[in-house]
């Protein structure tokens, strides 16, 4: 492929006409930005596992953090970045072929290729967008503090709310109506805030309503911080016994007994800093992708404007090849890393 | 002016219709390999949990498998393994021998920093 060695004698090597490496200036330098950007990826993930090993409490475990698929619902853990990860790969290999198709002066090759990468890299920044937004909005039960003070991740089936009725006035709502929108919002709203107590929602207009929800199934919860009872590392607590603690714990009136989704300050999944490495790793990674496309679609109308067919090599391809296969490398080791681990 | 007295490497580069085909080839191979080895990762990742006695053996065969996938994305798909010898080790000796340092130094530092807090307390 690239790079045909020749023997060179130490006078014509060190001469300043021929490259020790043999190869252009521009491709040697994109090694150079790469070997930093891994420096880079490499000083983040490295961090990353200071913080897990120094970390006292549960860290959260992948598959129960990410086990969500689109349009299917829970209980496929990390099926969805498996798939993130395949698409990469299938583009990184797109991509070597549109470079391969470049050292023929394959012209229509390269264009076709160079095309499907890119479809590639908008499928992967699309379903990282998904995955953010659900690691931010969490699930339907978020992590809840049980009355013995201990913490837990709950899984399971969460049963519809159908509708609220109102059973006291409030400002705006008047009793025995009947509210159907908005439903899982306010009740989420309420349940951190406090405002939910015995089967009854206060609103935010002050009314209280009562809540007509569906029976929850297949509930489970995992202690991930230690109570008075119940410790990290317990067998998780199943069905009737889950349902008891949750709700004895949702429906006591009180704030902050349970976080839904992530934000920069707490998350469900587990500490602080677990949330802040996702959004910083795969935020960084994500950009990186992003960044990628941008550069392939620019690529890509040089090589449809001949440009590159002129000059008589498809070098450019091959360089930008290096940068979008280096974000797939790095995205290997993420997934290992952040996910698997 | 331009200049006539330095060489086009990326001209070196050009290879024939029936190289191609042996490259393909290659690119196919890796491509299956690459897929084989994700899917046997999720696969043991959803069978054995973290609480079991095999997990260890899990979490370094994934460290394995990783390393093997990196090592032909690197060598085939950004074909470092065709490039000049010298090229190669300059790439990838220092990269490899400063993370090395890095994780050592860094999770041996945190391991100690989480027994200090074991060991004397705090929030």
């Amino acid at each position: 492929m690239a790079g045909h060695a020749t023997q060179l004698d130490a006078k014509t090597l060190w001469g300043g006409k021929e490259s020790p490496f043999q190869t252009s200036y521009g491709k040697l330098m994109m090694w150079f930005f790469l070997v930093s950007d891994a420096l880079t990826f490499g000083g983040l993930l490295v961090a990353y596992g200071f913080t897990r090993h120094d970390f006292q409490g549960a860290w959260p475990i992948g598959e129960e953090t990410f086990n969500s698929m689109p349009f299917l619902g829970h209980g496929y853990p990390l099926l969805y970045v498996a798939l993130m990860t395949f698409i990469l790969i299938v583009s990184s290999v797109t991509m070597v072929l549109a470079v391969e198709a470049g050292h023929r002066m394959d012209k229509n090759g390269v264009v076709k290729w160079m095309i499907a990468t890119i479809i590639g890299g908008f499928f992967f920044v699309g379903s990282q967008a998904w995955e953010w937004s659900h690691f931010i909005h969490g699930s339907e039960f978020g992590k809840i503090e049980l009355s013995d003070g201990a913490q837990a991740i709950v899984k399971g089936h969460f049963g519809e709310i159908k509708n609220f009725t109102v059973v006291e006035a409030g400002k705006h709502h008047k009793k025995g109506a009947v509210i159907t929108e908005d439903l899982m919002h306010e009740f989420q709203h309420a349940a951190e805030k406090g405002y939910l107590k015995d089967g009854k929602i206060q609103l935010h207009d002050g009314s209280i309503a009562k809540i007509n929800k569906e029976a929850d199934s297949h509930m489970k919860l995992i202690i991930k911080k230690d109570g008075k009872t119940n410790k990290v590392g317990d067998a998780p607590i199943h069905g009737k016994a889950a349902e008891k603690m949750y709700y004895e714990s949702l429906y006591a009136g009180e704030p902050n007994h349970v976080i839904y989704g992530a934000n920069l300050k707490q998350n469900e999944y587990g500490p602080q800093q677990y949330g802040q490495f996702f959004f910083f790793i795969t935020g960084f990674h994500g950009f990186h992708v992003f960044s990628g496309v941008i550069i392939n679609i620019i690529i890509l109308l040089g090589v449809m404007a001949g440009t590159y067919h002129k000059r008589g090599h498809y070098e450019m391809v091959e360089k930008t090849g290096l940068y979008w296969h280096f974000v797939d490398l790095v995205w290997v080791f993420v997934f290992t890393f952040f996910y698997l681990i | 002016m331009e200049r006539d007295d330095l060489i086009e490497y990326s001209l070196h580069a050009h290879h024939s219709e029936d190289q191609g085909k042996v490259i393909r080839k290659k690119i196919y191979f890796v491509t299956i390999l690459l897929t084989v080895i994700t899917v046997l990762e999720v696969a043991l990742g959803a069978y054995i949990k973290q609480s079991s006695g095999a997990w260890p053996y899990v979490k370094w065969s994934f460290v394995v498998l990783t390393l093997l996938k990196a090592g032909y994305i690197v060598m085939v798909f950004m074909h470092l393994g065709d490039e000049k010898k010298t090229l190669r080790y300059f790439i990838l000796v220092p990269y490899i021998l400063f993370i090395l340092y890095l994780i050592f130094i860094a999770l041996w530092e945190a391991l100690e920093i989480g027994s200090a807090w074991a060991t004397y307390g705090g929030a």
